[in-house]
């Protein structure tokens, strides 16, 4: 499967509300994706909608060039991590990606694996309730890598981690792109966006303001926070 | 799929502890309850109550007026009167009426002896339901309305009734076989006359059910057997009311070729006074239902609450089948805790019962296993329903409250008397309650004249049916629930 995240027109309302407007991106292989904007731009519910969680109410989005609900053990194609606080409190980390791996139809052994990847070894058989933010954060992207998939979706992964830890992401984020996969992450942290994004797709208000490369951004601009705020201005209402 | 659900469940200690708790309602509060049946006839343990040759509990209570038939033949008679007194009846209850129970009994009878519970045919008139032919406690077949003229005849094993009104023409009212029927047999004139049972509804809610003495007194003549006749009180328990001490005992008299019976009783299958059935050790069921909803319910509400659905629905986006696989998982896991705790309680809980002298009455194996399957089904499809319910509405206080409200709320009203009986039985035909008719362990006969109401153990649905009638409701609301996941965003 081509390693690619194809958005294309998505529209979707909820009550009067316009949450897409047109929505229209790529994130390619062997990249890392930034994907910014302000609070209500739309970030979430597109991805929602890559996932097949939310349906639109036009327009395609295509994971690999399919659907993906079409896909067969979606992990395998997709990895993502959307809401790290969605745990079942009782029930401990390892459990939680095991039922995951099995819902693949992967073994045990991929899970103490992720689980290493993820420094999440120590605190796996734990309560997940008791986890710290990071802890979540952890164990979101050790759930987002369980299938070893060519695409991942990261939404705000840089979130509740103390510095080592975003240290340890932007060196995650890169070799992931490193080894070909497309890589989408969103951010509000335009300054590690800026040091991993090899693309930046920038939203405001359900549409896509602008999609460039970073180096053409921060040679415009000067830096990627300036560009987002020069190229956001005004589309951030509150909703 | 399966596997990953099933996972889940067993990864959350409290859902795990909430199904140990329903085993150990079964098992533990089944025990107590068990322990708890006292019963006692006159401060003595009671007597054991007689099985007939079906091996079920009978009551076998009858005037017989008997002599000895030693191979074939057979015996007619006239009934030239009957007659009989109502104790007290409604609605005044202050005087002895003269009056027949509809099922009051005065005809001809093939017995093998007099011992309670002995195999048996016999023709016989009755109070309002004509000529019958019964056997064996449970078996009966009608006849003619309006014959007074009886005849039995034996041949082998096999018993011949026959009727006529005017003791010319005759007609066959069929034919009965007794198991390895004895060569001397007893035949003769009997008369029984059931309690006189009634059920109102109560002032305050529910029905009342009252019993009251009476007696039948029937004049045979034309009676072709000579020689001489015996009398016995069969099943007299020793006891007897004012009106046997000061008016008229129960016996028989003989004036020439007129003989007239008196008695008491009735000869049919026992029901619940003649002791408790195995459906009393499932005592423990209501607690381990409320356990199984409340785990069954937050089983789904807990991902819809925490957002856990979207992580779910992302690694299996088939909707429909991954609600649909969580229902297998819920069913399944409290199937096997329900069946192991029925298995257990419903033998060591009859044991535990009769180890105290009470009389349990006797169920056929084929009716134990029904009632432990069918506690295992209740409990397991409860569960589906439960959990559909919390798929379909998503908030967990709310589905529990409604699982209660519509499964366990309706068994407590229609059992416990609160309502009145017919709408109690209506609530155990279209709830999700239908499902406890799997507790029935007695069956409820045409001809024996009692209130078979839910509050007596009898329900209005047979067992399966009602148990359909509860995985109808499940399957609905999971249809419900599936539509709802996939119409909506997650």
């Amino acid at each position: 499967m081509e390693a690619i995240i194809e958005v294309s027109e998505l529209h979707k309302r909820f009550g009067a509300a316009v949450a897409l407007d047109g929505m229209t991106f790529t994130a390619g292989p062997g990249l890392v994706t930034g994907f910014v904007g302000p609070n209500g731009a739309g970030k979430s519910t597109t991805m929602r909608v890559i996932l097949g969680l939310d349906r639109p109410d036009s327009g395609t989005a295509l994971v690999g060039g399919r659907p993906y609900a079409s896909l067969r053990n979606p992990l395998t194609h997709l990895g993502a991590l959307i809401d790290p606080g969605a745990l079942q409190p009782g029930r401990s980390g390892r459990n939680h990606l095991l039922w995951l791996a099995q819902s693949q139809g992967l073994g045990a052994k991929r899970v103490d694996e992720v689980l290493d990847l993820t420094a999440m070894r120590p605190v796996a058989r734990r309560r997940a309730g008791g986890y710290s933010l990071g802890m979540r954060q952890r164990l979101g992207i050790a759930a987002a890598l369980l299938g070893d998939p060519p695409v991942l979706m990261l939404d705000e992964p840089f979130n509740g981690l103390d510095p080592e830890g975003i240290v340890w992401m932007r060196g995650l984020l890169r070799s992931l792109a490193a080894e070909g996969r497309a890589v989408l992450v969103s951010s509000h942290l335009m300054s590690e966006l800026q040091d991993v994004a090899g693309h930046v797709v920038l939203v405001g208000a359900g549409t896509v303001v602008e999609s460039s490369s970073t180096a053409d951004l921060t040679g415009r601009y000067g830096s990627l926070e300036a560009a987002y705020l020069e190229l956001t201005r005004g589309t951030g209402v509150l909703r | 799929m399966i596997r990953a659900e099933l996972t889940k469940f067993r990864s959350v200690r409290a859902w795990v502890a909430g199904i140990a708790v329903a085993f150990l309602a079964i098992v533990g509060l089944g025990l107590l309850g068990a322990s708890g049946i006292q019963q006692d006839c006159m401060g003595r343990p009671c007597p054991p109550t007689p099985t007939g040759p079906g091996g079920e509990a009978v009551d076998d209570h009858f005037s017989y007026v008997h002599q000895t038939l030693d191979g074939d033949g057979e015996l007619t008679a006239h009934v030239a009167a009957f007659t009989g007194i109502i104790t007290y009846p409604p609605p005044n209850h202050d005087t002895i009426v003269n009056g027949l129970v509809p099922w009051a009994k005065a005809g001809i009878m093939v017995k093998d002896g007099t011992k309670e519970g002995a195999t048996y045919a016999a023709v016989m008139l009755t109070g309002e339901h004509g000529v019958r032919l019964q056997h064996d406690f449970t078996e009966d077949k009608a006849g003619p309305a309006n014959a007074s003229w009886l005849r039995l005849a034996r041949a082998g094993d096999t018993i011949t009734a026959y009727a006529s009104a005017d003791g010319a023409a005759w007609s066959t009212v069929g034919t009965a076989t007794l198991k390895d029927l004895p060569k001397p047999v007893d035949i003769g004139l009997f008369v029984a006359s059931p309690q006189n049972v009634t059920s109102v509804a109560s002032p305050r809610g529910g029905s009342l059910v009252q019993a009251r003495f009476t007696q039948a007194t029937a004049v045979f003549d034309s009676v072709d057997r000579t020689g001489k006749w015996a009398f016995t009180e069969v099943g007299d328990n020793g006891m007897q009311t004012d009106w046997e001490k000061n008016d008229q005992p129960a016996g028989f008299t003989q004036d020439q070729g007129r003989i007239t019976v008196s008695g008491s009783g009735d000869i049919a299958p026992a029901a619940q006074e003649g002791g408790p059935t195995i459906a009393f050790t499932l005592t423990g069921m209501i607690v381990a239902l409320m356990a199984v909803i409340i785990v069954a319910v937050l089983f789904i509400t807990g991902e819809y609450r925490r957002g856990l659905i979207r992580t779910t629905f992302a690694a299996m986006p088939g909707r429909g089948r991954v609600l649909t696989a969580k229902a297998a998982v819920i069913g399944a896991i409290t199937f096997v805790c329900g069946l192991i705790g029925a298995a257990i309680i419903v033998p060591l809980g009859a044991h535990v019962v009769r180890s105290n002298h009470v009389n349990l009455l006797p169920t056929s194996a084929g009716t134990q296993i029904r009632v432990i399957v069918g506690a295992a089904l209740l409990l397991s499809l409860a569960a589906i329903f439960a959990y559909a319910v919390g798929a379909a509405l998503r908030r967990g206080v709310l589905a529990i409250a409604l699982a209660v409200v519509l499964l366990v709320l309706p068994y407590l009203l229609a059992t416990t008397s609160l309502l009145p009986t017919a709408a109690g039985q209506w609530l155990l035909r279209l709830t999700p309650a239908a499902g406890f008719a799997f507790q029935q362990v007695l069956p409820a006969y045409h001809q024996v004249a009692k209130p078979y109401t839910p509050a007596d153990g009898y329900y209005p649905l047979a067992p399966w049916a009602g148990l359909a009638v509860l995985a109808a409701w499940g399957a609905a609301m999971l249809g419900l629930a599936v539509l709802r996941a996939r119409r909506s965003d997650a």
